[in-house]
């Protein structure tokens, strides 16, 4: 779901630490050395990347063209290719049929039928395109905030994996402890007993 | 600070806590609404509540869907000792109107509907319309941002027990 879609989800990060100067190369270098490469004729299943938010196809980060306003805006790409599990099936038994018909034998043992589904997969795989998943954000560097466009989980998982690779900051998601523990300028004392709160009986 | 899937775990009630008390300061103070954002005209419940009730030894999910989703059946829940878990908000300014959804685990907002804006035609319009969709997402995360901690400021506090449960207990009997 993008940005500017009509109806959006949004998952709130804090970033940790800070990058060092020149900032923007920075964010370049992060980006372009992390950005998707395509796999539609490769054995790979599943690929994640940073891309660009105007051209998520063709990722281009030149001229610092994520910066928009104080916002830097890019997106994460996850491709990932599905094949149907009964066409995986029907190529399984084709195969399996050709193999016991060559060896002259009824049956094959299991790490032989294993070995023909691997391949049959690593076959289809290269002539399955992978479906992409755009995911955008929006990372305000100066207040140290970033907005993800996905509350899915995985989505979120592989951006606070991608990120923290990217850029060696942590991308810390903010629910209710990390929000009140992290934006609120608590004391050490308040903090401590935040940590010792308890659920509330609101009936008795 | 906490190993964060055990914080995000342990602390979950104090998002369901918030959004409970959030649907109480709707009813009774309206006031503490005006105060976290100057530019409110109203906030409400929109068509969706989920309230769970962990009281017994299975967690019962009560899901009250529909326009004005049915306040009655939620206070009931409440009153079988029942924590609000989810909320759908609509929050009107001026004349603009806004729609989302609030999860208490996690704060994840989904579902969020802005204002219209311009069209976008042009690679400048681009920019544009991202600067004023940030602006007008901006709007509710700083709201809730602003409720959430006026609540965490109670949460720590005495009067929380002292004052505020009391309230909300009044007004889940009434």
């Amino acid at each position: 779901m993008g940005l500017l879609s009509s109806s959006v989800s949004v998952t709130r990060y804090k970033i940790k630490g800070n990058l060092e100067k020149p900032v923007l190369e920075k964010v370049y270098n992060g980006l372009t050395q992390n950005a998707i490469p395509e796999i539609d004729d490769d054995h790979l299943e599943k690929i994640v990347g940073w891309t660009s938010f105007e051209n998520p196809y063709v990722p281009d980060f030149e001229g610092s063209s994520f910066v928009i306003g104080p916002y830097l805006v890019f997106s994460m790409r996850l491709d990932r290719k599905s094949i149907p599990p009964k066409v995986i099936q029907k190529h399984y038994a084709i195969e399996m049929a050709r193999q016991l018909e060559k060896s002259g034998r009824q049956y094959l043992s299991r790490n032989e039928k294993k070995s023909i589904k691997d391949h049959v997969i690593d076959v289809l795989s290269l002539r399955i395109p992978a479906t992409p998943n755009i995911y955008d954000l929006i990372w305000n560097i100066e207040e140290s905030w970033l907005w993800f466009f996905s509350n899915l989980k995985a989505a979120n998982e592989e951006l606070e994996t991608l990120f923290s690779k990217s850029f060696q900051l942590s991308p810390i998601r903010l629910f209710p402890y990390t929000t009140a523990d992290l934006m609120f300028g608590l004391s050490d004392a308040d903090r401590d007993l935040l940590l010792q709160l308890s659920p509330t009986k609101f009936t008795e | 600070m906490l190993d964060v899937a055990v914080s995000y775990n342990q602390y979950k009630f104090l998002g369901y806590e918030f959004l409970t008390w959030l649907w109480f300061i709707m009813e009774n103070q309206q006031e503490i609404l005006k105060e976290s954002d100057k530019e409110l005209v109203s906030l409400d419940i929109g068509n969706r509540i989920v309230l769970e009730n962990n009281k017994t030894d299975s967690i019962e999910s009560i899901t009250i869907k529909g326009d004005k989703a049915g306040l009655e059946e939620g206070i009931l829940s409440l009153q079988k000792g029942a924590v609000v878990t989810e909320l759908n908000l609509i929050y009107k300014a001026g004349n603009n109107e806004w729609r989302f959804n609030i999860k208490g685990e996690s704060l994840d907002i989904s579902s969020l509907k802005t204002p219209e804006t311009g069209p976008v035609e042009t690679k400048e319009d681009i920019e544009t319309a991202l600067l004023e969709k940030v602006f007008l997402y901006e709007k509710i995360f700083v709201l809730m941002n602003n409720l959430y901690k006026h609540f965490i400021r109670l949460r720590v506090t005495n009067r929380w027990e002292k004052d505020i449960v009391p309230g909300i207990r009044k007004w889940i009997a009434s």
